[in-house]
């Protein structure tokens, strides 16, 4: 067990170091962020707040493919097999989510700081649909890691990504876009504290689930 | 077991049972549904049966994953098939109903949203399988897909809509149903089993087709 913690650790601290020095996939999706969100300026000024709220989950569904998609197609086959062999593939993959978790949780601070900026702040409540979408960021890349690795054993590119993830992602989509109403009003919302848990309890699952199959994808 | 011949004529029973005393026989008179009431042996039948072909589609890809016996990897993906048929029918029966008891064809109820979410991600099951030609690979990465979508999906769809209001029975806006006296006579031993064993039929045939398929092009190699 405490092994299996090290070789995560050590895995995290590579993708980590590899960002740190590359400083690829931050900027490139930094940049995206920022040429979305103000062609969106450009095109809407500063729109109500249910349109607002549509657009920045489905903003965040699109920083989200491309920040993770990299995660898996940028190892080749030959250190995937190095990675496999020495740390196991359960290791590999928990890595992996943690690694996209922070660096999403970071996008969405950026996005949300982004439109606040750009197109307005509808919020009544900033730090409840702060917490929201940390909470959504995080939902999204581990959904998305886990498609990323299915699609890279396609041997497919983001596209293939998409097509999976799209359908997919809709049912916590909607929970999210739903249970975000609430930072917008000062309603009383019914059902907010399940939809929550409903969404963290998803995020156990999509782990668990991850843990559980991903030995099956990388075995050859 | 499936080769035997009762089940079969038992489901060309039950269905022909389900059409005559599912259209002659009484129903209650309920306001806005009236003899409507009937699509109840067909829309709902449809959607507990494509159910039942996804559970099992998701039992054979885990049998797949376990043995990788290759037979587990055809069963999961023709009874995905089946189930995506069963459910356009269910769509579109559903649809002319709501659009003679709730005025629209479409309302974006939540049920008739998580409906077509299912199709979709059933739809890009199909299109994975397709992007790759190795047929082991293929037939792996397609059962963890199963798996994976099927954990995801089902929660949501059996959770969210008795979360949101829904103009489906047990919301707002539509006198419920509750499938008691001449309805559940005709649905539980009637509508369900027999479509469920028309859809299951047909799989069989497809399974056998396929692997009548197979053992050809084996032949020829």
């Amino acid at each position: 067990m405490g092994g299996s913690v090290r070789h995560i650790w050590a895995l995290f601290k590579k993708d980590l170091l590899l960002e740190v020095r590359q400083q690829y996939t931050f900027y490139g999706v930094l940049l995206y962020i920022a040429s979305t969100i103000f062609v969106l300026y450009l095109a809407m000024g500063q729109p109500e707040a249910a349109v607002w709220k549509g657009l920045f989950w489905m903003i965040e569904l699109f920083i989200c493919v491309n920040a993770v998609a990299k995660s898996f197609l940028q190892e080749g086959k030959g250190r995937l097999l190095y990675f496999y062999s020495i740390a196991g593939a359960r290791d590999f993959i928990i890595s992996k989510l943690f690694f996209n978790a922070l660096l999403m949780l970071l996008m969405s601070m950026v996005s949300l700081l982004l439109f606040t900026i750009f197109l307005g702040d509808p919020l009544a409540h900033s730090l409840s649909f702060l917490l929201l979408s940390s909470l959504g960021g995080i939902s999204l890349s581990l959904v998305f890691t886990f498609l990323a690795a299915i699609a890279a054993r396609a041997q497919q590119s983001a596209a293939l990504m998409a097509i999976l993830g799209f359908p997919l992602i809709i049912p916590q989509l909607m929970l999210l876009n739903k249970a975000s109403t609430i930072a917008f009003e000062d309603v009383l919302q019914s059902g907010l504290g399940s939809m929550i848990a409903l969404v963290i309890g998803l995020d156990a699952l999509i782990i668990a689930l991850a843990v559980i199959l991903f030995p099956f994808l990388w075995k050859d | 077991m499936l080769r035997q011949n009762w089940w079969k004529i038992l489901c060309i029973i039950l269905l022909i049972y389900t059409f005559v005393a599912g259209f002659l026989g009484p129903v209650p008179a309920k306001p806005i549904l009236n003899e409507t009431i009937r699509n109840y042996y067909f829309h709902i039948a449809m959607w507990f049966s494509m159910m039942i072909f996804f559970i099992i589609s998701l039992v054979y890809s885990i049998k797949y994953l376990r043995s990788n016996n290759h037979i587990f990897d055809i069963y999961a993906l023709e009874y995905v098939k089946i189930g995506i048929v069963f459910g356009v029918l269910g769509l579109a029966t559903g649809s002319v109903w709501a659009g003679f008891t709730w005025g629209a064809f479409w309302s974006n109820d939540p049920k008739q949203l998580g409906a077509v979410i299912a199709l979709l991600i059933y739809l890009a099951y199909l299109v994975l399988r397709n992007s790759m030609t190795d047929m082991d690979k293929r037939a792996r990465i397609g059962a963890v897909y199963n798996i994976f979508a099927f954990a995801m999906l089902f929660p949501t769809i059996w959770i969210i809509p008795r979360m949101v209001e829904s103009l489906h029975p047990g919301g707002q806006g539509n006198p419920a149903i509750h499938a008691d006296g001449h309805i559940a006579m005709v649905f539980w031993p009637g509508a369900l089993p027999g479509w469920t064993l028309l859809g299951v039929w047909i799989t069989t045939l497809r399974i056998r087709l396929q692997l009548l398929a197979e053992q050809q092009h084996e032949h020829v190699l």
